[in-house]
């Protein structure tokens, strides 16, 4: 019961930062309210028997992703938006900006009629064992290194492609020495 | 030599090592200095093409998630050639327009690499990491000319609708694997089929997501919305390599998962696919009459072109199999070869890609205009070309599969888009008009791709069995 307790906690935690970070004029309370939904699903990682997962969660995404995100935030100085503007003046004047929130809903009402109806999964989603020994690092590292080798070895391409692109798109070029 | 649990990477592994090998040339540049860079691609995609050859047949499979099949490997000699002939055409246009050579094919044979590796991916995560390697690869490409801030907002659109469509991609993965536990294809398959005759809603919410995703990087409406703004502010070199590399990696995974994976249900997809291919023939079609930009009106010629495909993929049956491979093949060097005439015709300052530009062409440049005319008479399906087989094979197999309306739906846009096709011959050789600001001059390179790209027009339209016998059996091996 407490567990369930914490799952709601977790869950409502991680769903009300995320809804209040589209709805910030300041660009900074945005990044800072995705921290805290980061961390809320990092507490829904730790109840999921999942530590290392949380821990991957804390670092990289609430850690280093959002120190990168700060420094655009700053480096570009973007303007807090207008405080009197009808937060909702989107929706209210663009057609197709209606018609996308319509889809929203839509694919909303579809995921969680999907969600609500499934009774007991037919696959094989208990992935057999204890979960100590389904959650530990030794395993995930097994795993990574075997089953999923050969996409792990492709991201480091997929890495470089990145690199190679933001080098071609930011960095200086002969010519304009 | 080939017997190792490596194998089915090796043509994969050939394409890398020459990006990679035009990195370090790059890196090891003197200022000023020209080097051959487009060679060592051709030299990696020669030895891609070759492995693939001699992979033929073999059934490679590396690590589980990795199967050269003839079905990758006939994607991947689509592929081989889509890079050779835009390299070829590359050498003209790179020094003109200021491009840098060595980030410019290092990225295009990454994204190549990427191409190849959906086309054989046997496992959901694989074709995941593939599709971001080629996409970011691209993604920077549409923008690789700074100076041109059409250029940028086009990489810019492109990349943010991309992202928004790899997150749909990976939330279906996510529920796929919810389902079946496993991301492998042949896995999932078998448990589909085990189960095929329960609801499932997961199930359904995966298919709909992944078909979002891989519905995105094929242009189908209504998630086409890129297309035009990307293909118009893209050089037309790249646009030409993305029409048709990313179309047929994409559309060579998407039949992978739904043909293999997701055929026990596929009586739940197909009503989906249907209304997609005739939005897509339509809205490609109708819309692309309008355009008075060539690079535009032929991003709309092939959105309505990856409306056929779907046809092809809905009709599978024993005319259609052929089919899909086969038009896979006409349409990628019938495309190439239209964006290649009009990378060449470009200037560094201006594009010379509106349809006025092209007024009068016949009595400027009579070779170009011809190349142009066969190219685009084959967009629009007209014989002896390799269009007009591979849209009579399709329509035959929607018609055999009892797909009535489809084939309509087909025939119609096709006629439709014959018009738009023939108001650019027109122009080209019943205006009389010179054109200033053309370029002097066409080198041998350039010529001699566009001459090859021509020839396999007309080879797959006049003996078309020997490509399709070898397409029927290639595709036999996913399903």
């Amino acid at each position: 019961m407490p567990e369930t307790l914490q799952f709601y906690l977790f869950a409502a935690l991680a769903i009300g930062a995320s809804a209040l970070v589209i709805g910030q004029r300041n660009p900074m309370h945005s990044v800072l309210l995705l921290i805290a939904s980061f961390g809320a699903l990092a507490g829904l990682y730790v109840l999921l028997d999942a530590p290392f997962v949380a821990v991957a969660q804390i670092i990289i995404y609430a850690g280093a992703i959002m120190v990168l995100f700060l420094f655009v935030v700053m480096l570009l100085n973007a303007p807090q938006e207008d405080a009197h503007k009808d937060p909702f003046a989107l929706v209210r004047q663009s057609g197709l900006t209606r018609v996308g929130a319509v889809l929203a809903l839509l694919l909303l009402l579809q995921l969680s009629w999907a969600l609500l109806s499934v009774s007991g999964l037919a696959g094989p989603v208990d992935a057999g064992g204890d979960a100590a020994v389904v959650s530990s690092v030794p395993e995930l590292g097994r795993v990574l290194f075997t089953d999923y080798m050969f996409a792990f070895e492709a991201t480091s391409v997929l890495i470089l492609v990145a690199m190679v692109g933001a080098v071609v798109l930011a960095g200086r070029r002969e010519n304009e020495e | 030599m080939f017997n190792s649990s490596f194998d089915a990477v090796i043509p994969i592994v050939c394409v890398v090592l020459a990006a990679l090998a035009a990195m370090a040339a790059e890196a090891f540049r003197g200022k000023g200095e020209r080097m051959p860079i487009g060679l060592l691609g051709l030299v990696g995609l020669v030895a891609a093409g070759v492995s693939s050859a001699l992979l033929w047949n073999r059934n490679a499979a590396s690590f589980g998630v990795l199967v050269a099949d003839n079905f990758g490997l006939f994607v991947t000699g689509i592929l081989v050639v889509v890079g050779i002939l835009t390299i070829l055409f590359s050498s003209e246009v790179l020094e003109r327009d200021g491009i840098p050579a060595g980030e410019y094919y290092a990225l295009m044979l990454f994204s190549l690499s990427g191409m190849i590796m959906m086309a054989m991916a046997n496992d959901l995560l694989v074709v995941f990491v593939a599709l971001e390697i080629m996409s970011i690869a691209v993604y920077v490409l549409t923008g690789i000319r700074r100076d041109k801030p059409e250029a940028t907002e086009a990489s810019f659109k492109y990349f943010l609708l991309g992202a928004f469509s790899s997150a749909f991609f990976l939330y279906g993965i996510a529920f796929t694997f919810g389902v079946a536990g496993t991301t492998r294809l042949d896995a999932i398959g078998e448990l589909m089929a085990a189960q095929a005759m329960v609801d499932n809603p997961l199930v359904l919410l995966a298919m709909g997501l992944l078909m979002v995703g891989f519905c995105f990087k094929i242009s189908v409406v209504p998630f086409h919305m890129w297309t035009p703004d990307a293909y118009q502010g893209a050089p037309a070199i790249v646009t030409g390599f993305m029409s048709t590399g990313v179309k047929a990696a994409a559309f060579a995974a998407f039949a992978r998962v739904f043909l293999s994976a997701f055929e026990p249900y596929i009586a739940d997809w197909a009503p989906a696919i249907w209304v997609l291919a005739a939005l897509t023939m339509i809205v490609g079609t109708v819309v692309g009459v309008a355009q008075v930009n060539l690079k535009r009106m032929l991003a709309y010629s092939s959105i309505a072109h990856g409306g056929y495909l779907l046809v092809g993929l809905l009709s599978a049956n024993e005319v259609g199999k052929a089919a899909i491979l086969f038009y896979l093949a006409a349409y990628a060097v019938t495309n190439l070869a239209a964006f290649g005439v009009i990378a060449v015709l470009g200037a560094r300052d201006q594009g010379n890609d509106e349809l006025r530009d092209y007024a009068g062409l016949w009595h400027s440049r009579p070779a170009l205009a011809t190349l142009m005319t066969v190219s685009l008479l084959s967009l629009g399906g007209l014989p002896p070309t390799a269009g007009f087989i591979g849209k009579w094979y399709i329509f035959a197999a929607a018609v055999s599969a009892g797909y009535y309306g489809l084939a309509i739906i087909g025939v119609l846009t096709s006629v439709i888009s014959v018009f738009f096709y023939l108001r650019v011959v027109v122009m080209m050789f019943m205006k009389d008009r010179e054109v200033a600001g053309m370029p002097a001059q066409v080198s041998g390179l350039g010529m001699a791709a566009l001459a090859v790209a021509i020839a396999a027009i007309f080879y797959l339209g006049i003996l078309p069995t020997q490509v399709l016998d070898l397409a029927a059996r290639s595709i036999s091996t996913i399903f």
